[in-house]
């Protein structure tokens, strides 16, 4: 990583840290704010939250592995989640997964080589009356076919 | 624990109010009911605190004194009238009278399934494993009647083994994810290495990053395997080599001991803690194949020699040459967990370290050097094994500048319980030993080199000799017990005043000799943010310990460790103290002898500085 995004990172951090106060309360929004914008915590960025807060670097980490929308390495640009529970793999889950696999060329838990989409299972998203669901980045699609979930993902960018 | 002062969240801090004081005040103390018999207790005490109090047995698993409350294992559920489900007793706050049950027939079904639960992912053979006989988990499950696997137990291992540290092993597949050594390593040491990671099934104990143990902020300190109940944590065995080089001829074996295992290898061996075993050691160590054995206090009486002579150069420089760039107050350097936090969290104020080496390494030099000349043996040929409470030090003698001698100073560094292995091995039952002495040119040591074992020691036995030296009279305490350095107190802060100092020292007249003492780096931290903050300045020397108790709580002593065993340990030592002639490290006669043979120009000379001091690095926190 360059010097100057170190600092860049460092000076968000400490500013965000200072709004919500520098103590320990404030880790998950730093750490929803550093994901949303760079797309994964590093490790830097988790050691330089540690140091604003006072708190030791593996307890950030702690709570990022705790978190699914949390990840601490670089992931794709969206990330689509098909819910795996029960009743939406009565529903039809596993149409709609073999159907998306063939489209995007890769296997679940996989990123696509142009770093546009990875695919991952999720438990259950609450839409078991209307299942299979699946969730793109923070946007819940339900009822999906085969059909529709791979004319969802052609629209994502 | 002293309470809300650590940085820990509330919510896992004991919620305890003190009693207040006077018969009759309401709010004071609640009645409780336990098994149909009633106890009275503060309020805010945990149900557990109460039944250990009314001697009602609950078997408990997480819980530790030293630590903040976990509720983690459940194996200390109990029944409490008018709750549905059953509660976890340590984290429990009694907050008004309540009827307990400790012995129903749910209690003793729903104990007995934990139990079942742990095991059946606990992965692990009983006879290969270190802690065997010396297991929590193996002990409880004796008691919980466990007579077959109700849920299994694993046969296939899911980790693997860590063993990139110098000092520490970690075997996650006996982990049961009891959160000890989280809690000890995060609020006891504040050194921050684990964590539970992950959620659910996958929840294991790891580093930041899932680092290798080597590569992230450890100071090896060893608090983890003292408090962890299975053998999850152990410390890097050297045993195997020591036994080959035992056994080769050509090898000249030597051994050098420090206070504290001798003062809890007894209880190895089911003695009541604070039994010391100096003398029957020494005969053990011949009989198992070490050629010599020496005693570290003579090291520990030369690192009050040089310490000492660093201390009052620096006050020199300060007082009369009025020299502002001088660093004090100084700090000990003895305790390798010690300088190893310093150089990770507080690089900046490494200056203020002591440059003399610890009694261990400065012993390793001396033996493959000084030693290696009188007996005419090739230091190639020596194999330097230091016996130590220690797991820090077995990175110590492997960091790379430690080669003074122009060998591996120090070659292993064995903790008590890997000796007391030994010793069993070769089966021999220490306690029935006859007492020896240890072996010449050394011979026996002062008892301020074996105070070293407590916390406060160091100090104690500095001020025994500088006070004298500038003064040209004994410390102004009975019997030498300088009280103010001694007890369990986190940071203790302390002066004594110089008055009719001899003329070399005649600058120091009327200077308020002002010290410190902390043991635990948590105290240490504390410390260190006082000198940030400018609070030191008239402070002078500093003493601390990375391991709460100073060595004698160390991550290589027998476990458990806890603070009754601490006190019993720092007993037994300060006992020797009293019974040894010679009480002061400049009085210990070899010191002249060593100087006047070795290094004629005195402590802090140009050969002392090649020989007996070290350099620190600045590490930083930053893990890469």
């Amino acid at each position: 990583m360059l010097v100057l995004e170190k600092n860049q990172i460092s000076a968000e951090i400490e500013d965000l840290a200072g709004y919500y106060g520098g103590n320990r309360t404030a880790l998950l929004p730093l750490l929803q704010f550093i994901q949303k914008k760079y797309n994964h915590i590093s490790d830097f960025a988790q050691q330089e939250i540690a140091r604003v807060l006072d708190i030791h670097p593996v307890e950030v980490y702690a709570v990022i592995s705790f978190y699914s929308f949390l990840h601490s390495e670089p992931k794709g640009r969206n990330i689509v989640r098909l819910c795996r529970t029960i009743v939406c793999d009565m529903a039809g889950k596993e149409k709609v997964e073999k159907a998306v696999e063939r489209e995007l060329g890769i296997k679940f838990g996989e990123t696509t080589h142009d770093g546009r989409i990875t695919l991952e299972f999720t438990n259950c998203l609450g839409m078991c009356d209307q299942g299979p669901a699946m969730i793109v980045n923070e946007r819940v699609y339900t009822k999906l076919d085969p059909e529709k979930a791979c004319k969802i993902l052609s629209e994502v960018k | 624990m002293e309470k809300n002062k650590s940085r820990v969240p509330i919510s896992q801090q004991p919620y305890q109010i003190d009693p207040k004081k006077g018969n009759g005040e309401i709010g004071g103390t609640v009645t409780v009911e336990i098994n149909g018999k009633p106890v009275q207790v503060p309020f805010g005490t945990t149900i557990l605190d109460a039944c250990r109090e009314a001697n009602v047995y609950v078997p408990t698993l997480c819980h530790h004194p030293d630590l903040f409350m976990g509720g983690h294992c459940r194996l200390c559920l109990v029944e409490v009238e008018g709750f549905r489900t059953l509660q976890a007793s340590c984290a429990f706050p009694i907050t008004n009278p309540l009827k307990i049950n400790t012995t129903t027939n749910d209690v003793r079904k729903a104990r007995r399934h934990v139990m079942d639960l742990l095991l059946s992912e606990h992965h692990g053979d009983c006879y290969a494993c270190v802690r065997n006989n010396n297991c929590e988990l193996q002990t409880l499950a004796k008691e919980m009647g466990v007579d077959t696997f109700n849920f299994g137990h694993t046969k296939e291992s899911r980790f693997e083994i860590d063993n990139s540290s110098f000092s520490l092993l970690r075997d996650m597949d006996k982990c049961i994810l009891c959160r000890r050594c989280v809690r000890t390593c995060i609020d006891l040491q504040e050194v921050g290495v684990l964590e539970a990671i992950g959620k659910g099934y996958d929840t294991h104990i790891s580093t930041f990053m899932e680092k290798p143990l080597a590569d992230v902020i450890c100071i090896n300190c060893g608090q983890c395997i003292n408090r962890c109940p299975t053998g999850a944590l152990r410390a890097n065995d050297p045993s195997d080599e020591i036994w080959k080089a035992i056994e080769d001829p050509t090898k000249h074996v030597v051994i050098q001991t420090a206070p504290s295992p001798r003062a809890g290898i007894g209880e190895e061996f089911g003695l009541e803690a604070g039994t010391s075993l100096t003398g029957n050691l020494n005969t053990a160590l011949r009989r198992i194949g070490f050629n010599k054995v020496f005693d570290t206090n003579f090291t520990a009486d030369l690192t009050i020699m040089e310490e000492g002579t660093e201390l009052l150069t620096r006050l020199k420089k300060a007082l009369v040459d009025k020299d502002k760039e001088v660093a004090l107050p100084q700090f000990t350097s003895c305790s390798p967990g010690w300088v190893k936090y310093i150089e990770h969290f507080y690089p900046e104020y490494l200056d203020h370290l002591s440059s003399a080496k610890s009694p261990q390494q400065m012993f390793g030099t001396i033996i493959k050097t000084f030693y290696a000349e009188e007996a005419g043996i090739d230091p190639a040929n020596i194999v330097s094994v230091a016996l130590m409470p220690c797991s820090a030090k077995k990175f110590e003698c492997n960091r790379p500048e430690m080669n003074s001698s122009g060998y591996k100073d120090v070659d292993y560094g064995l903790t008590t319980r890997e000796l007391a292995m030994m010793i069993k091995e070769s089966g021999i039952y220490l306690p029935d030993e006859e007492k020896s002495h240890f072996d010449d040119p050394f011979g026996e040591a002062s008892g301020a080199g074996l105070i070293f074992g407590a916390t406060g020691g160091v100090m104690e036995a500095a001020l025994r000799t500088a006070y004298e030296l500038i003064t040209g009279r004994q410390v102004p305490f009975e019997n030498l017990r300088i009280e103010a350095t001694r007890g369990f107190e986190g940071i203790k802060q302390a002066s004594v005043k110089l008055e009719g100092c001899v003329p070399d020292w005649s600058f120091l007249e009327g200077v308020d000799l002002k010290f410190i003492v902390a043991h635990g780096t948590a105290n240490a931290k504390k410390v260190m943010e006082m000198l940030k903050a400018g609070e030191l300045k008239d402070v002078h020397f500093v003493e601390i310990m990375a391991c709460p108790g100073g060595c004698l709580g160390g991550g290589g002593m027998p476990i458990p460790t806890t603070t009754e065993i601490r006190k019993k340990r720092a007993q037994a030592i300060y006992a020797e103290d009293e019974s040894l002639p010679v009480r002061k490290s400049h009085e210990n006669p070899f010191i002249d002898v060593f100087y006047k043979k070795f290094i004629p120009e005195g402590p802090c000379s140009h050969k002392s500085h090649k020989l007996l001091h070290t350099h620190y690095t600045k590490r930083g926190k930053y893990i890469v």
